[in-house]
C-alpha cells in the first residue's frame, strides 16, 4: 500500500544528511571512482532533519514532489534523499522566500501572462498557497493529500497540473507546477552548500566537473573527447 | 530640504561603462568629477574571486548582480490600451546595479554596427525607394557616420582588449574575418578566443553553403593584455560561468578592471555609492541643468550636487526617466507622433535553437561566450531585401557559452520535463548539444515607446518608466527569415536531432531574452526629431550629455555595447576639445 511504502512524514524521520555534512566539512576532493558515475547509494545518516520554515505537511508535500520529479533510479537517489526538500526549506526561509529584490507595491491586479508574476505573495507565501491548493484538489480528485497518493497517482496528478488539466480553485495549477519544477531542479543541481545535490549526485549524473573550471588547456586537448573529472564543489575548496 | 554641496565641474549619474569612461576622460582634461552610483561599490579584488563566482544559484538563478527591483523597476504592457503592470522581478532583460553596472555581468560580445546602419533610412530609401519604408517604421539615420566614430570604436576595442579576427582592415578584406564589417583602422587587440567544437562544425557547414563564418568578437582577452590605461587583463579560462557573473580571471572586460582602478587613484575623481539621483535641476530659461538631487541611501539624507556639466550615464530606463521627470525635451505622444523623449524604443529580436550530435563530445561546461562562430550574411543591408517584405536582419551564431547545471541542460524537444525518462535524456544529451542564436534588429515603430507610469512609483516616490512594446510584423518576418537561414546551416551540420524556436507573437517579460534595450533619448541631426545632437548633448540643456544605448535611434542586429563605448569616447572628445573652450550648444539648432 502506498501509505506504507511512502510514509507520510518520512522526511521528518530522517532522510539523511550525510551528503550535506560531507559537503560542508569537506576539503578533500571527491574520490576517483566518481569518474564513472556510481550506482546511486542512499545516504545512511539518520539524524532528523530540522526544518526552518516548512510545516510538516508542506515538507511531506515537497518530499513527494521532489521524489516524483526526481525518482530514485540508477542515475541518482530520490529528490528527497538528494537534499531537495532541505534546499527548498532553506530557500523559502531566507531572502528569496521573503521576496528579496521584488517590487512589491500595489495596486495588484491580474495581468496578462506576458506581464509576468503579479501576485502580492512572497515566494514563501506562494508555495504555501500552492501546496494548500494542490492538496485541496488532490483530496477532491483522489480522496487524499498529494503526498499520500501512490507513485503512479502522483505522476498522473503532476502531469494533469503540468498540462493544465487540473483545475485548482483561484490558483494556477500550471503556474504552480512550473514553480515547483524550477525549485526542485535548483535544489537538485545547485552547489551542495545549499542543502541539495548531496554528494554532488546531480553533477555526477550529468558529468559536470564543478570547480575550479579553468579549462584554457582543456579546450583543444579534449576536442571531441569526453573530459571526465570527479565533481568538486565550493566546500571542497573552502 | 536638500543639503546643497559645493559645485563640481562634472557629475556622472551612474558608474557603469559610460560613466567610467566619461569620468576618466574629463579628469584627464583637468576637471573635478563626482561619480554618483545608486548601487554598491563593486571591487573585483574583494568580490570577483573563486570560489564565490562558481555559484550558479546565487549569480545566474537569483541574479546577484542585478538591479534591486524592490527599489526601482519599470511597468510594461504590449499595447497602448492595456494597463501596464510593474515588472516585479526582471526577467526578459537584466540591468545590473552597482559600480560597473551591466558591464560586469554581460557576455562581452563586442560588435560594431555596419556603415549602412548609421544611415539606415537613407540607405533603404536609396535601395528600395522611400515609399518602401512603412509609415509607422520610425527609423532614423544616425547623426554620425561609421567613419567618424571608427577611431572611437578602436579606442574602446583597445580599452577592453577585444579578441577577434579583423575582416576588413582599412578596406582590405582579410580571409577568416567578417567581410561585411566596416573598415577597421587596426586589428583587434587580441587574437580570437578558442573555438568550440559545435561552433567549428557550424563554421564548416556555413562555408559549404557559401556563407562567411568568422570567430565572434568578444571583449574577453584570449591572452594576458595591458590596455592603454596600463591595466592588466588576464587570459580567458573558458570556465563556462561568464554570463550573469563577474570574471575571476580578469579576462572579461568590465569598467571595474579596465577603467576604475585608474579613476580610484585619481585625486580629481570622487566616487559616491548608494547615491540615488532622484532628479535633475533644470533651468529652462538658461537652457542648462544646474545640478542633480540625490538621496544617500545609507542615511536617507537628500543632497543637491551642483555641477558645471551633468552626464546621464545610467541604463536606458533611468536616462529616459530623468528627462521625462525634468521636462527636458518634448515627451513622445504616440497618438500624434509628436515629441521625442521616450520615442523609438528598441530591443533585440533574438531567436535560436539547439542541435544534438550523438557521436560528438561537446564538453559543454567548457565555455566562453566568445567561443562562437558567427555569420553576418543576413544582417542589416548585407543582403538584398527586395521582395522579402521586411527590413533589418541580424547575425547568426553557434555558441559555446558554458552549460552550468541548473540552467544549461538541453534535451531534445518532446522529452518529458521530469521523471526517470527526463533524467536519462538529460544525462545522455548534456554532452552532445550545441546552441544557436540569431541576433535580430528592432527597427523603431511608432507604437513602441516609453513614458511615465500614471500609477506605480519607485522607492523615492517617482513615477516608474512605462514601457509599451510589442514585436512588429516587420521584425517577426525578419526573425523568421533568420531562423530559416539558421535551420539551413544546422541541417548542413548533419546533427542527430535539432530544433529551432520562433519568437512568440507577443513580447513577454519572462523568460530571459536579451538586455539590449535601446532608445528613448535618441541622438539625431534634427532637434525636432531627436533628443540629443551628434555629440550626445541635449538640444534643450547644453551642459547635459546623455550616454548609453538610450541614444540609439533604433537597434541594429548586433550587441550594443561596442557602440555604447565608442559613443562615450566620441562625446568625451567633443566635450574636452570643443565644449570646455566655449560652453554652449555644439550644434546650432
Amino acid at each position: 500500500m502506498a501509505d506504507e511504502t511512502l510514509p507520510r512524514r518520512k522526511f521528518l524521520l530522517g532522510a539523511g544528511l550525510a551528503g550535506v555534512a560531507a559537503g560542508l566539512t569537506g576539503g578533500s576532493p571527491a574520490p576517483a571512482e566518481a569518474q564513472t558515475p556510481p550506482a546511486a547509494k542512499p545516504p545512511t545518516n539518520t539524524e532528523p532533519e530540522t526544518l526552518l520554515t516548512l510545516t510538516a505537511t508542506e515538507a511531506a508535500f515537497m518530499s513527494a514532489m521532489a521524489d516524483t520529479i526526481i525518482p530514485a533510479d540508477e542515475l541518482s537517489p530520490s529528490g528527497t534523499d538528494c537534499g531537495v526538500v532541505a534546499f527548498i526549506d532553506r530557500q523559502l526561509a531566507g531572502a528569496y522566500g521573503a521576496g528579496a529584490k521584488m517590487y512589491r507595491s500595489g495596486p495588484y491586479q491580474r495581468g496578462k501572462p506576458e506581464q509576468g508574476y503579479q501576485l502580492a505573495l512572497t515566494p514563501r507565501d506562494y508555495f504555501a498557497a500552492g501546496i494548500a491548493a494542490t492538496n485541496d484538489w488532490s483530496r477532491k480528485t483522489y480522496g487524499k493529500d498529494f503526498d499520500r497518493l501512490s507513485v503512479a497517482d502522483r505522476a498522473t496528478a503532476l502531469k494533469a497540473m503540468e498540462e493544465g488539466k487540473a483545475q485548482f480553485e483561484h490558483f494556477s495549477a500550471t503556474g504552480f507546477f512550473n514553480r515547483v519544477l524550477a525549485i526542485v531542479m535548483e535544489g537538485f543541481f545547485s552547489d551542495p552548500m545549499y542543502g541539495g545535490n548531496r554528494n554532488k549526485v546531480a553533477w555526477q549524473m550529468l558529468g559536470f566537473p564543478g570547480l575550479p573550471a579553468t579549462y584554457a588547456d582543456k579546450v583543444d586537448a579534449y576536442r571531441n573527447k569526453r573530459y571526465v573529472a570527479p565533481p568538486r564543489s565550493i566546500a571542497d575548496f573552502s | 530640504m536638500a543639503t546643497r554641496l559645493k559645485e563640481v565641474d562634472a557629475v556622472m549619474v551612474g558608474m557603469g561603462w559610460t560613466g567610467a569612461i566619461m569620468a576618466r576622460e574629463l579628469t584627464k582634461a583637468g576637471l573635478n568629477v563626482v561619480g554618483l552610483e545608486r548601487g554598491q561599490d563593486r571591487n573585483p579584488k574583494e568580490e570577483f574571486g573563486l570560489t564565490t563566482l562558481r555559484d550558479e544559484l546565487r549569480y545566474v538563478t537569483r541574479l546577484e548582480l542585478m538591479q534591486d527591483n524592490s527599489i526601482d523597476t519599470i511597468t510594461f504592457r504590449n499595447e497602448r490600451p492595456e494597463t501596464a503592470l510593474p515588472i516585479r522581478r526582471f526577467g526578459a532583460f537584466l540591468p545590473g546595479e552597482g559600480v560597473g553596472g551591466t558591464g560586469i555581468h554581460w557576455g562581452a560580445l563586442h560588435w560594431r554596427f555596419l556603415p549602412t546602419d548609421f544611415r539606415i533610412r537613407s540607405t533603404l530609401a536609396e535601395k528600395y525607394g522611400a515609399k518602401a519604408i512603412p509609415d509607422d517604421m520610425t527609423i532614423q539615420d544616425w547623426p554620425v557616420s561609421y567613419d567618424e566614430i571608427e577611431p572611437f570604436y578602436d579606442r574602446f576595442d583597445k580599452l577592453c582588449g577585444v579578441s577577434g579576427q579583423a575582416g576588413n582592415l582599412k578596406g582590405n578584406i582579410i580571409p577568416g574575418g567578417n567581410p561585411f564589417e566596416g573598415p577597421r583602422s587596426d586589428h583587434y587587440p587580441n587574437k580570437p578566443v578558442k573555438t568550440g567544437l559545435g561552433p567549428s562544425i557550424f563554421g564548416e557547414a556555413a562555408k559549404s553553403l557559401g556563407y562567411h563564418p568568422f570567430p565572434l568578437p568578444v571583449a574577453t582577452a584570449s591572452a594576458p593584455y595591458v590596455n592603454p590605461e596600463g591595466l592588466t587583463l588576464g587570459a580567458c579560462q573558458y570556465c563556462g560561468h561568464c554570463n550573469r557573473t563577474a570574471c575571476e580571471a580578469n579576462a572579461k572586460a568590465s569598467p571595474n578592471i579596465t577603467v576604475m582602478p585608474v579613476l580610484r587613484a585619481e585625486p580629481k575623481f570622487e566616487l559616491r555609492t548608494r547615491a540615488f539621483v532622484s532628479r535633475l535641476i533644470y533651468d529652462k530659461a538658461a537652457r542648462k541643468v544646474t545640478g542633480v538631487v540625490y538621496t544617500d541611501m545609507r542615511s536617507g539624507e537628500e543632497f543637491e550636487q551642483p555641477a558645471g556639466i551633468v552626464v546621464l550615464s545610467s541604463y536606458v530606463f533611468g536616462n529616459t526617466q530623468q528627462l521625462l521627470l525634468a521636462g527636458i525635451g518634448e515627451p513622445y505622444d504616440p497618438a500624434t507622433g509628436k515629441g521625442v523623449v521616450g520615442k523609438n524604443y528598441g530591443y533585440q529580436f533574438e531567436a535560436g535553437g539547439e542541435a544534438f550530435f550523438e557521436d560528438k563530445w561537446m564538453n559543454p561546461f567548457i565555455g566562453a561566450p566568445g567561443m562562437s562562430v558567427a555569420l553576418d550574411d543576413f544582417n542589416g543591408e548585407n543582403f538584398d531585401h527586395a521582395g522579402l517584405g521586411f527590413f533589418g536582419g541580424g547575425y547568426i551564431a553557434c555558441s559555446n557559452g558554458g552549460a552550468p547545471p541548473i540552467g544549461g541542460r538541453a534535451v531534445p524537444h518532446g522529452t518529458p520535463r521530469w521523471g526517470s525518462e527526463w533524467k536519462r535524456a538529460t544525462a545522455k544529451w548534456y554532452h552532445h548539444a550545441t546552441r544557436f542564436n540569431t541576433q535580430g534588429s528592432v527597427y523603431a515603430n511608432a507604437k513602441n515607446f516609453m513614458d511615465l507610469d500614471p500609477t506605480y512609483k519607485d522607492a523615492l516616490g517617482r513615477p516608474l518608466v512605462r514601457l509599451t512594446y510589442n514585436g512588429t510584423d516587420n521584425d517577426h518576418k525578419m526573425s523568421r527569415y533568420l531562423v530559416g537561414k539558421l535551420k539551413g546551416v544546422i541541417k548542413a551540420m548533419n546533427p542527430t536531432h535539432y530544433e529551432v524556436h520562433q519568437r512568440p507573437k507577443n513580447f513577454t517579460i519572462v523568460p530571459y531574452q536579451s538586455t539590449h534595450n535601446t532608445g528613448g533619448t535618441m541622438m539625431g541631426a534634427d532637434p525636432k526629431a531627436s533628443v540629443l545632437n551628434r555629440y550626445l548633448q541635449s538640444w534643450d540643456a547644453h551642459n547635459l550629455f546623455v550616454l548609453g544605448a538610450s541614444v540609439f535611434p533604433q537597434q541594429h542586429g548586433y550587441n550594443p555595447t561596442g557602440t555604447v563605448g565608442a559613443l562615450a569616447y566620441w562625446s568625451a572628445q567633443a566635450i574636452t576639445t570643443q565644449y570646455l573652450k566655449s560652453p554652449g550648444p555644439l550644434v546650432q539648432a
